[in-house]
């Protein structure tokens, strides 16, 4: 097992987490000379157990039930992944988007307003919408650091600080990822409901991607409200905080439901979709912040430059615009609404 | 010094629990936990075993690799010890152990666990041998006191063996030889990456 090369472990690991959830099948009885069953024969014997079933599972006296397997192989590869497939993922997913967004930047630059401020403001997000996103975005910035401490914490900050006190660090961050799950699953809830009209796909978000997504600046890449990049951050958002969610709850309520392979599963989800989300947030956080001026504004204080709006959102800024016309003339006839 | 190992004859346990009642009386365990437990293969059909488990003490112990405070270490004999003053409760041992053995108290509601507690080969933890902060956290050091595991010691058909693995692996062996069966050494292929060929 030590010595076969890493790809075949992989598929192994494959294999057995595929099949970890298999039942019992039925035992072939060894039978004596006579045809009776041969009570003294080793029929049960451990190494033919372990060929038919993953685990090997008994019946037990205690009342702790789930003592009743005896034996699961399938924790040494449930350690494999945790200690060496998860450390290279996490590392290279997330060591390899900074480096990818450090070439970005030293590559392109920030993504300027070509036209240059116009002075004049657009309402982008309302005060409700800010707090959504910030409730959604504080706790993911709370869970990640305290989920990939559990991680990588004693290879990065055990050393620095000592075990004692690492390992207090360690006890109040569970602490804080268990509880501030619960402001994760709010924001995101409220972002879902709020935003995912305006993030269902469109015939503008093909033009967008052809115009090269904003990137290339003597293209003008067509948008709405968003465009096809941040509606694919939108959707990732969604299914991997659903997947996020459900599996860490399943950690947090650890054997009601599943069994012992039923958590190791969701230990593997939880850490494989929480390293590719923490990746794609990095990403994110960049282009929100450092990658293009004028961007943060909108989340800061809601409002954007007419320019940035016209440059990054059309479609959404003529909509906006026309509605404040159509606002505007009902306003010459009847009471202006106070806006 | 010797490698101790722990290995259960499953042709040979009747179930009595024994060793499971020897192993809480012995360390005061508290209740809820049970360090050792004896599971019944096959219950009430033709070729029915049962086993005694623990700790196995396993070579390149898998909880030891997964804990996420690294509160882990092997003595010179390859026993596994912990430290509960580190451990945070995390549960990841469990999930990584081929055997079920690392127990958490229940410290508050739905699945929040306290510092896990696991057979320690009669042999304590970090603090002081025999004291009773030692006694308090992790039961007896018999070890220390040159004697081997309880639940081995007095273990009535002497189906559970406790010590060098290379002595224990030879007893076996003779016992299989002379009955003319045997059921493997249970655990020992996962546990220490080799079997007992007879
Ligand atoms: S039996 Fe379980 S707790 Fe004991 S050393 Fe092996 S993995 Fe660790
Ligand atoms: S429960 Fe304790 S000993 Fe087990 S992996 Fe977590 S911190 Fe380590």
């Amino acid at each position: 097992m030590t010595m076969c090369p890493a790809y075949i472990r992989y598929i192994i690991i494959a294999l057995a987490f595929l099949t970890m959830t298999a039942a019992m099948p039925v035992f072939a009885q060894e039978l004596g000379p006579d045809g009776a069953p041969n009570p003294t024969a080793s029929v049960e014997s451990e190494s033919k157990l372990l060929q038919q079933l993953p685990r090997i599972e008994g019946r037990i006296d205690i009342p702790n039930q789930r003592e009743h397997v005896l034996q699961q192989p399938a924790g040494r590869l449930w350690d494999h992944f945790h200690e060496v497939t998860l450390h290279w993922l996490g590392a290279i997913v997330i060591l390899g988007m900074i480096a990818a967004l450090g070439a970005a930047y030293l590559i392109m630059g920030r993504i300027r307003i070509s036209k240059g401020r116009s002075g004049q403001r657009v309402l982008r997000f309302n005060s409700f919408e800010r707090f959504s996103h910030w409730l959604t975005a504080i706790s993911f910035v709370v869970l990640g650091l305290t989920g990939l401490n559990i991680t990588f914490g004693k290879l990065v900050l055990l050393p620095v600080i000592g075990p004692e006190s690492f390992s207090s660090v360690a006890q109040y961050a569970k602490y804080v990822h268990n509880y501030v799950s619960g402001a994760f699953v709010i924001g995101l809830a409220l972002i879902v409901v709020l935003w995912i009209r305006d993030n269902l796909p469109r015939k503008v978000d093909i033009d967008w991607i052809k115009q090269g997504g904003g990137f290339i600046k003597s293209k003008h890449a067509p948008s709405g409200r968003f465009n096809a990049g941040e509606k694919l951050v939108f959707w990732f958002a969604l299914g991997a905080g659903a997947a996020v969610i459900v599996s860490g709850y399943l950690l947090i309520f650890p054997f009601y439901g599943t069994n012992i392979a039923g958590m190791q599963i969701a230990q593997v989800v939880h850490a494989v979709i929480a390293v590719l989300f923490v990746a794609v947030i990095i990403a994110h956080i960049y282009i929100g912040t450092l990658g293009m001026e004028g961007a943060f504004e909108a989340m800061a204080t809601g409002e954007v430059d007419l320019n940035w709006a016209k440059e990054h959102h059309d479609r959404w800024l003529e909509e906006q615009l026309s509605r404040k016309r159509l606002a505007a003339r009902s306003g010459q006839t009847t009471a202006a609404p106070a806006e | 010094m010797a490698r101790v190992k722990f290995l259960c004859d499953a042709d040979r346990c009747i179930e009595c629990n024994a060793c499971v009642t020897a192993c809480k009386n012995e360390h005061e365990v508290p209740w809820g936990i049970n360090r050792r437990r004896v599971v019944t293969i096959n219950d009430g059909k033709p070729g029915e075993r049962s086993v005694s488990m623990a700790c196995m003490h396993c070579t390149d112990a898998p909880c030891a690799a997964v804990c996420p405070v690294s509160c882990f270490y092997t003595t010179a004999d390859g026993v596994v010890l912990h430290s509960k003053d580190l451990c945070i409760g995390c549960g990841y041992c469990f999930y990584a152990c081929p055997f079920g053995a690392p127990q958490y108290p229940k410290v508050g509601n739905f699945g929040s666990r306290g510092k896990m507690d696991k057979c320690t080969y009669c042999a304590g933890g970090p603090e002081a041998d025999s004291t009773p902060a030692e006694y308090a956290k992790y039961g007896a050091n018999r070890l220390a006191e040159g004697k081997l595991p309880i639940c081995a010691e007095m273990c009535s058909t002497k189906s559970l063996l406790a010590g060098d693995g290379a002595i224990i692996a030879e007893i076996y062996k003779e016992r299989v030889m002379k009955r003319g069966y045997g059921s493997g050494a249970w655990g020992w292929t996962t546990a220490y990456h080799e079997g007992i060929a007879v």
